[in-house]
């Protein structure tokens, strides 16, 4: 127990580090830059509705105090972790007074949501069939799977969710293929709502699911193809033991730790993944925020939504390593 | 060399199949060194022609013949892949090694930064050079900035059989005979680990290409610069499907399939040869 509480500690340290390096160079990248925020964002604001000189002043005065242009740079960047701290990034520009803490807040849930049940789910799967199909290696249809896993694993999330969007939007017309939920249901804790929040993410989530299963079935038929020439699975076919028992709790168990490793490992790749997915899905969530604050030169938008990325992806690596010694209790935590 | 890839390709139908896939590529984006039209002019052939004799690919709204286009595409997108492969490849190895060999605090400290690269996620990051850089990004400046962000993950494998070559006898032989640092990383213990780096190249260029295309698609990056990416973007930008021009998504998809699947393929069995046990399995010994 006590091993166990120190190795949460090292993990713990690392995961602070990779948060703060991480959100300091989204810091360094928007400070170090030649261009002057305020009169980019002003030229961009002013640009699409006509301000009387005074606004223009304000929002001037208000832009410089938030970027504190004058500050040099290593007080900017103490304000700046300050500010995190107490979780106010600025007013954000595309809804200006609106807080960007605030749009982030509305988005985080449809993100976490979408890619918690898709990621979940896709490694679940996945590693079932792989395992199995490493098991049975003469089975027809887990050799057809594989062959399907072999070309569905190297194609892009975008490639998969156009052709959903094509197959579901034009061709076979069954399912919403934009939008968190449907305009005429009252957002609550109400059957009608919930439904359609679920019908909307099913087209997103699949994209996600098609592209992810390949990997953890390949990853899962390997491993497994390999511990079965072990010699205590031998030894438990020889004794007899009932072969769902040797499957389920002796290769597919064993087989399985890699695979959460590998899980943490590509995390942040499956965010990416999701940005181009809500994108293509008009999905209310971080990464259509995030382009949209990018297309609108939302300086403090953008860094905030970079902020609650990286600190999302980290942390959630971060309870994957931590699961790692509970699953498996041959790894003694030093 | 030789003898290696002529086992593969009759012992391993998957890196047969691989390199095909992947020549049939190469050959189309070498194509574009005999172009007749330049591939930066718009509307020099009629727009939104199906693929037929005179053009191949069709031709797309911004009337550009779609085979010359796509080869400019393809031969930009596969150097750029190329270009990330090869940089992060140098990073990756002097980092794996450093710290396999050393081993004591430089390992620790380097694996320190390896592990915060690890946890990165890129994409955001990649964003923000854009938003501050805009057309600056150009495909060079991309493919270094991907180079240095990429590295992490082989470096670990790298390391890993690193330290396993640190206590061998030759290692010990080496330095005992007064043999540098420098010298037995990357003369004698470099050739153990190039299976890794030729297998990592692969999925490491899949990567890049994928998270290029990723950032082109969304317009982030300079869609002036034919590639994949802004072909697509293009495409998307003109409501291709919409309008009934499917050639101009539907051929570049095809190919960058086909691209993904070759890679992916080169990778796994090369993957798989360095595996001796699986190899063997494989050549029914």
């Amino acid at each position: 127990m006590q091993n166990y509480l120190l190795f949460v500690t090292k993990r713990a340290v690392q995961l602070l580090a990779v948060i703060f390096f991480g959100v300091s160079a989204a810091f360094l990248i928007t400070h170090l830059s030649p261009i002057n925020p305020v009169e980019q964002a002003i030229n961009r604001i002013t640009g699409r509705s006509n301000f009387s000189p005074e606004a223009v002043a304000d929002m001037r005065a208000a832009l410089t105090a938030l970027y504190g242009i004058e500050e040099p740079l290593w007080s900017k960047f103490i304000n700046f972790w300050r500010r995190i701290v107490v979780l106010d990034l600025g007013p954000s520009l595309i809804a200006f007074p609106t807080p960007a803490t605030t749009l982030v807040m509305r988005a985080l849930p449809w993100t976490v949501g979408l890619l918690a049940t898709a990621v979940v789910f896709t490694w679940l799967i996945g590693n079932i069939l792989g395992g199995l199909a490493g098991y049975y290696q003469n089975n027809r249809v887990l050799k057809g799977v594989g062959i399907v896993a072999m070309g569905l694993q190297p194609i892009p999330y975008y490639i998969v969710a156009f052709i959903l969007l094509i197959v579901f939007g034009f061709v076979w017309p069954v399912l919403p293929i934009s939008g968190g939920f449907a305009m005429n249901v009252r957002p609550g804790w109400n059957w009608p709502f919930i439904g359609s929040v679920l019908s909307h993410a099913i087209l997103p989530a699949l994209s996600l699911v098609l592209v992810g299963l390949g990997t953890w079935f390949l990853g899962m038929r390997a491993l497994v193809s390999n511990i079965i020439s072990e010699d205590y699975v031998t030894y438990a076919e020889l004794a007899g033991v009932n072969k769902r028992t040797i499957v389920a709790s002796y290769v597919i168990r064993n087989a399985a730790v890699p695979q959460l490793t590998a899980l943490a490992m590509t995390l942040g790749a499956i965010f990416s993944g999701t940005v181009i997915t809500e994108e293509v899905f008009s999905y209310p969530g971080l990464g259509s925020l995030l382009i949209a604050a990018v297309n609108a030169g939302d300086y403090a938008l953008v860094l905030a939504v970079a902020t609650v990325a990286i600190t999302a992806v980290a942390g959630a690596i971060f309870i994957v390593d931590l699961l790692h010694p509970i699953l498996d209790p041959r790894i003694t935590v030093e | 060399m030789f003898v290696i890839i002529r086992d593969l390709i009759r012992f391993n139908i998957e890196f047969a199949i691989g390199l095909i896939l992947v020549g049939i590529v190469v050959f189309f984006a070498c194509l574009s060194a005999f172009s007749p039209v330049d591939p930066s002019m718009i509307y020099v052939a009629p727009p939104d022609q199906p693929p037929s004799r005179d053009y191949w690919f069709g031709t797309n709204s911004r009337g550009q013949d779609m085979f010359w286009q796509l080869s400019f595409a393809f031969r930009n997108t596969l150097l750029f892949g190329l270009t990330v492969a090869v940089l992060s490849r140098m990073i990756s190895i002097a980092i794996g090694l450093l710290s396999g060999y050393l081993g004591g605090p430089v390992d620790r400290i380097l694996m320190f930064f390896n592990d915060i690269f690890v946890a990165l996620p890129i994409f955001p990051i990649l964003v923000l050079f854009y938003f501050v850089m805009r057309n600056d990004l150009n495909t060079v400046n991309l493919a270094i900035l991907m180079a240095c962000l990429g590295w992490a993950y082989d470096a670990r494998l790298i390391r890993s059989v690193a330290l396993g070559l640190r206590y061998r006898e030759f290692t010990r032989h080496a330095v005992f005979s007064g043999m540098s640092s420098p010298k037995i990383m990357f003369q004698e213990h470099l050739p153990y680990v190039m299976p890794i780096i030729f297998s990592t190249a692969m999925a490491n260029m899949i990567w890049a290409i994928g998270l290029e295309v990723t950032l082109a698609v969304l317009g982030f990056t300079n869609i002036n610069i034919p590639t994949v990416g802004t072909t697509l973007y293009w495409a998307n930008n003109h409501s291709a499907m919409v309008v009934g021009v499917w050639w101009w998504l539907v051929i570049p998809v095809i190919l960058i399939v086909m691209t993904f699947i070759g890679l992916f393929l080169l990778a796994v069995s090369l993957n798989e040869y360095i595996d001796p046990r699986s190899r063997l399995r494989r050549m029914g010994l």
